[in-house]
């Protein structure tokens, strides 16, 4: 089954099994998103990719779409509360862009600016959260991680490693690695692995590395995100 | 370490190296080793071929199972605004000092740590706790005093006195399900001589709908299930009651587990299921041998097991999983992951459990009291069922009726009943306020206690918490949002720092320091709670705020400092860990002396 619905009006063109973002983006129709890649099932955790379908909001990046919906996306609305979920996102880390060697690639600060957000709004929370420099070649700042779940996932279904896990719940979860020490050094991990390579903000970095590109010409210092993800629509998530 | 491993070895083995059971592995490893060490954790990984990661994150999702040390003795107290109204507070504070110990931390000899929990389900005779699992009911100042002496005394729980343990069922309404009698066997009976086609009929007919909160048509997710592609379909009996103020489920439980597990055979008898399972929360543990022990009955009586009643290929079994203290696991998507032995994460949906539930297959989640009501179809036929109860809201609900009424317990009601009614019956002559369903219920008002307990009008899943006149509902939603702050499981955004954000915003009101933006920031996270959440607990998360904000907003505006802005961040607070240091409290030790006296007690 194929078909069409309504992306902001405009009609969209759709295949069986289809979500609608990514329906939407086949069509260049951008929708932001955190935790969506296009090498991944959808995990539907960030929230991000929220739109209106019939006046109820929904995950993009995890409902199929139908025919004839009327889906809205690039609204006040929708963007009032995207931007209100970035704000949450970066007063739950410690998140200082300006002394971040991920600034410039990091696909949070790139969507702060897409969504035209000026303050946090609400109160930091200012979590206590430790650094594992204990791995050769990568550095671990959790401080910055907004549970995509994209290096788990990695790890688990691509590397075959199962390097990352989540443990505890709620406010006070938080990645752990695959090892009793709980050292990433400990564990098999490789820079080469997909999940040394897929954090979309500044958590797992590659040592000797940080600035070989100065910040001002980095990925999405020059282009918005929306563009960057879209030009490379195959391979950039 | 060789006891670690010799004990994750034997509860691995007694398992069936299976690692769907990997939380109930947890729990028993955790039952013999007192808590879950680091080597623990490797070994059961190990046993069980999977990555250490996983396992520790496993243990780590559940509040009942411990990382780090615990007390030989270890006391929860439960934490429902019910409890607190009963006096909890005070009395988790006098036990503490009794037992020279820091609420949250083991004492220094290992032998005690005492903390608070969700909502035990003993609302109706609180203050309740549990002490190694056990609860123990209308707990006051003498059994703190005794319990203190039997801790310090170091006896074995099995030998503190059993009343202590004694769990009253107080029914005092009875209806068509609790006031009739019921012989084992007779609604399979009557099912299966219906025929399964007839017996979906008579489902059809009741018109009943699901009494865990959403209110869905029971017959219509059986006859999904039925048509699911796939075999091995499962039934699965949701007896995780971790609403708040919600205890009917364990009444049901305890006097009626016969029907409840006929029920669920019913439910079998329906879709072609082969497998059941029973999650029970980890707080009705105590339940679980009478469970088994019926369970064991049924087989040996032909209910259960193969070829039920003689019918060749009518096959059906059921297992027990226990839960450990995660309210989200009764959300039925996060209830099958933790089945499957994962964190209890719900599921993106679709596809529903009805055709991708417990590992892929078609499973009916239904809770205990909706599956005991289905032995009345059986029995009576499903016109004579539908024949009680409103238009939309066939036959009875339970209510669990707790917190200021003379008579709490469980009522039973044709439902459409008016709140007055229930009100009257429970005698509750000073009601200011009611919280129908739960934490994530509704919060009714006195000018709308003419309004009827209904999926049309008043849904509940079951809790019915009364308030009068002198409690402050600004406290009720104060502790309902800590709940569900607690209770979240942190997989979405909105939710996992919603909460906490409405938290912060609570307390920073509960502390006198409120100020009218404070207001709209409330109202605007609410929004995004209600509107963008993955699952229902943070889509009802912001309920009772919401309610008690539009129907008791002075309960929030006394407590508004100024009417602008007034910082979260309060200086003079930052400096007590300084003035502890320095044992100082004098005024000089303050920064400002002006309308607040602190003390370092009260914050
Ligand atoms: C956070 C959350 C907690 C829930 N807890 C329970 C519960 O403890 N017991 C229950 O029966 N249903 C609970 N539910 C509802 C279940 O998801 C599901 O709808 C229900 O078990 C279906 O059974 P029913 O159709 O018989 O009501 C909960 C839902 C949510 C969102
Ligand atoms: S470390 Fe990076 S990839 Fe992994 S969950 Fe955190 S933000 Fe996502
Ligand atoms: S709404 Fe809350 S409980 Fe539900 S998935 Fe999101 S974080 Fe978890
Ligand atoms: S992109 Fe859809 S929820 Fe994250």
């Amino acid at each position: 089954m194929s078909g069409h619905f309504m992306f902001d009006g405009r009609p969209v063109p759709f295949e069986a099994g289809q979500t609608i973002l990514e329906a939407a983006r086949a069509a260049g129709h951008y929708i932001p998103h955190l935790c969506w890649h296009p090498d991944f099932p959808p995990h539907g955790s960030c929230k991000l990719c929220m739109v209106k379908v019939g006046g109820r909001h929904v995950s993009s990046c995890a409902l199929e779409a139908k025919e004839g919906m009327e889906v809205e996306s690039n609204t006040p609305e929708m963007n009032g509360e995207r931007r209100a979920l970035l704000q949450m996102l970066f007063v739950e880390g410690n998140h200082f862009c300006p002394s971040c060697e991920k600034s410039g690639n990091c696909q949070l600060q790139a969507q702060a600016y897409e969504l035209e957000m000026t303050s946090a709004r609400f109160d930091h929370f200012f979590p206590v959260r430790p650094v594992d420099a204990s791995h050769p070649d990568i550095l671990l700042d959790f401080n910055r991680c907004i549970f995509c779940e994209l290096c788990v996932r990695a790890s688990r279904d691509v590397d075959g490693k199962s390097v990352f896990a989540l443990t505890n719940r709620g406010i006070h979860k938080h990645l752990v690695v695959n090892a009793e020490s709980g050292q990433l050094g400990d564990t098999d991990f490789s820079a080469d692995d997909l999940a040394a390579n897929i954090c979309p903000v500044g958590v797992i970095l590659h040592k000797r590395v940080g600035f070989e590109v100065p910040i001002g010409e980095r990925t999405y210092d020059e282009v918005p995100i929306s563009v960057v993800s879209m030009r490379d629509k195959g391979s950039k998530p | 370490m060789p006891h670690i491993a010799q004990a994750a070895e034997s509860v691995i083995t007694k398992h069936g190296r299976d690692a769907t059971r990997l939380l109930q592995i947890l729990i028993d490893l955790q039952q013999a080793l007192g808590y879950l060490p680091p080597a623990g954790i490797s070994a059961v990984a190990a046993g069980l071929d999977l990555p250490r990661a996983r396992v520790e994150g496993v243990a780590g999702f559940y509040s009942f199972l411990h990382l780090e040390p615990v007390g030989e003795y270890r006391i929860l107290f439960s934490d429902n605004i019910t409890d607190r109204m009963l006096g909890s507070l005070e009395l988790r504070d006098a036990l503490c000092r009794k037992l020279w110990v820091e609420q949250g931390k083991l004492s220094e000899d290992g032998l005690i740590s005492i903390d608070v929990t969700s909502c035990t389900g003993m609302c109706d005779q609180g203050p309740a706790m549990l002490v190694n699992g056990l609860p123990i009911t209308r707990v006051d100042h003498q059994r703190i005093n005794e319990i203190a002496e039997l801790v310090r005394t170091r006896v074995p729980l099995s030998a503190w006195p059993r009343a202590f343990f004694h769990v009253d069922d107080n029914i005092r309404r009875r209806d068509a399900l609790l006031g009739q009698s019921f012989v084992s066997g007779s609604a399979i009976e009557a099912a299966i001589r219906l025929g399964r086609d007839q017996w979906i009929d008579e489902m059809r007919a009741s018109r009943l709908r699901g009494r865990g909160g959403a209110g869905f048509t029971t017959c219509v997710k059986w006859e999904a299930c039925r048509d699911a592609p796939g075999s091995d379909k499962v039934v699965v009996c949701n007896a995780d009651e971790g609403e708040p103020g919600t205890f009917k489920d364990r009444v049901l439980l305890t006097r009626c587990a016969d029907r409840v597990f006929e029920g669920m055979v019913l439910a079998a008898w329906a879709t072609g299921a082969n497998r059941g399972f029973m999650y029970l929360r980890g707080e009705y543990a105590y339940l679980r041998p009478a469970l088994e022990a019926e369970l064991a009955r049924m087989r040996a009586a032909g209910l259960l097991g193969r070829t039920i009643l003689g019918e060749a290929g009518f096959d059906f079994d059921i297992e027990i999983h226990l839960g450990a203290g995660a309210y989200v696991c009764g959300e039925e998507s996060a209830l099958i992951e933790s089945l499957e032995g994962k964190r209890g994460t719900p599921r993106i949906r679709p596809p529903f459990p009805v055709t991708h539930g417990y590992l892929g297959r078609p499973t009916v989640v239904n809770n205990v009291e909706t599956l005991t009501k289905t032995t009345l179809i059986a029995l009576g036929g499903g016109a004579a069922f539908a024949a009680t109860g409103t238009a939309q809201s066939t036959g009875t609900k339970l209510l669990s009726v707790s917190g200021d009424c003379a008579f709490p317990g469980i009522y039973e009601y044709p439902f459409g009943v008016r709140i007055d009614r229930v009100l009257e019956d429970c005698g509750a002559g000073d009601a200011h306020m009611v919280q129908v369903g739960g934490a994530s219920g509704v919060t009714i008002a006195g000018y709308e206690f003419s309004r009827s307990i209904a999926f049309e009008d008043v849904p509940s899943a079951g809790a019915f918490m009364v308030f009068d006149s002198s409690r402050d509902p600004f406290d009720v939603a104060h502790n309902f949002v800590d709940f569900f702050t607690h209770e979240s499981c942190g997989f979405c955004t909105p939710c996992r720092i919603g909460t906490s954000l409405l938290k912060g915003y609570m307390d920073k009101l509960a502390r006198g320091y409120g100020a009218k933006k404070d207001l709209a920031d409330i109202e605007w996270i609410n929004r995004l709670l209600r509107n963008t959440s993955h699952c229902g607990l943070g889509s009802t998360a912001p309920n009772p705020v919401v309610d008690t904000l539009a129907k008791f907003r002075p309960a929030y505006e006394r407590r508004l400092r100024t009417l602008d802005f007034e910082p979260a961040f309060d200086l003079d607070a930052a400096l007590a860990a300084a003035r502890r240091i320095t044992g100082r409290d004098d005024p000089a030790a303050h920064l400002d002396s002006g309308d607040k006296q602190h003390t370092e007690g009260e914050r």
